[in-house]
């Protein structure tokens, strides 16, 4: 009873940090993965032998199995969609860094017409 | 040696972490060339300072805020010198002493046999001092970038090159890292330009070997290039 207490407000709390996100359709796909997500977990935490019954389904032994293999496809989906998304950020910092580098460097040459024409204006 | 030849040209040295032989470099640099630009990769050694001391022989410094990587250092050197709009050619070189200044000379000067690109080649040179299995890396590495590429050349790891304001511009770079001399051969054909190899020596001083790529960092550019 108690680990179920435990493992149910894990979720929901997993849920509600996650559900908060940026990028319209992305926000709402993920709200609704999560969504799926929490109700799926609740009811296997209410009746373990569910996820069992659904991994015979898919000729998998056990449930605790299914749930490792679900896990591994999950972890590797992340690890590539982090690959992406850090290369993009990775490009977008670069490109900031650059510019400020750039704005930063002094000019490649004296400029002999501005500096005569200030020097002009003085006297 | 009289620089004004070199008035229309832009050396581009990519530094990081050469406070050691930096001053050398720029020495030796500032003897043949008039316009130098150092990007200092946000190195933590003060060797941005050093180039800093030879503004007066026409050294300009660029510094990144952060540390990006060789290839992201040289495009920033690319885009500096293209702001300046009498620069007709340029010439890339490691700070970190393994190229001759000489060498440098020659391959700017081929660029008026009408060429694009020249591209020093320590194979077609000398590069006494290089490990075995530094050579075998090397050699597999532009048997890979041939192929990948499709193009012939000797060397296609090497820091010193020429090219002419057109090359320049078509440069572009996107790989930060070590992966960028790949993407340089790549634009030889994708972007036409005319291009030879030119023998020059590579020094493996007891330094550069320390400081140099780990040899298992090729693996990392082959991933590099695969993953894009
Ligand atoms: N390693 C490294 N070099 C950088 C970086 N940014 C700029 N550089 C400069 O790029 C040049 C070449 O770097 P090296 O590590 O010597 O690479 P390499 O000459 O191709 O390899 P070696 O043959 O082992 O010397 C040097 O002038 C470096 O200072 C960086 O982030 N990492
Ligand atoms: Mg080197």
């Amino acid at each position: 009873m108690v680990i179920q207490i435990v493992l149910i407000a894990a979720v929901v709390l997993i849920a509600l940090v996650m559900g908060r996100g940026q990028g319209a359709r992305g926000q709402a796909l993920r709200r609704l993965g999560l969504a799926a997500f929490a109700v799926l977990a609740v009811a296997s935490i209410l009746r373990p032998d569910m996820l069992t019954e659904v991994a015979q389904l898919v000729n998998v032994g056990r449930g605790t199995d299914l749930l490792l293999y679900v896990l591994i496809v999950v972890f590797l989906t992340y690890v590539s969609t982090r690959y992406v998304r850090d290369q993009r950020a990775w490009r977008q910092i670069t490109a900031l860094a650059r510019r400020v580098a750039l704005i930063e460097a002094p000019p490649p040459r004296p400029e002999p017409s501005v500096l005569d024409a200030s020097a002009s204006g003085d006297v | 040696m009289d620089r004004a030849e070199f008035d229309d040209l832009w050396v581009v040295v990519p530094a990081y972490n050469e406070a050691q032989v930096i001053g050398q470099t720029l020495t030796d640099l500032s003897a043949c060339f008039p316009h130098v630009c150092v990007v200092d990769d946000a190195s933590n050694d003060g060797s941005g300072q050093i180039a800093e001391t030879f503004f007066d022989q026409g050294v300009r410094l660029v510094t990144h805020p952060i540390n990006m990587g060789q290839g992201a250092a040289l495009q920033t050197g690319f885009e500096y010198v293209l702001s300046d709009p009498l620069m007709a050619r340029a010439v890339t070189f490691d700070a970190d002493g393994q190229h001759l200044a000489a060498d440098a000379v020659r391959l700017a000067r081929r660029l008026g046999d009408g060429f694009d690109v020249v591209l020093g080649s320590r194979f077609l040179g000398q590069a006494p001092d290089m490990g075995r299995l530094k050579r075998v890396v090397l050699k597999t590495a532009v048997a890979y970038t041939n192929v990948s590429a499709r193009v012939r050349l000797t060397d296609t790891h090497n820091g010193l090159r020429a090219m002419n304001r057109r090359a320049v511009a078509a440069m572009k770079l996107t790989q930060p890292g070590m992966a960028h001399a790949t993407e340089i051969v790549e634009r030889l054909r994708t972007e036409r330009l005319g291009y030879t190899e030119e023998g020059v020596e590579i020094h493996y001083s007891e330094y550069s070997r320390s400081k140099g790529q780990p040899l298992l960092n090729a693996v990392n550019i082959l991933v590099d290039l695969l993953m894009r």
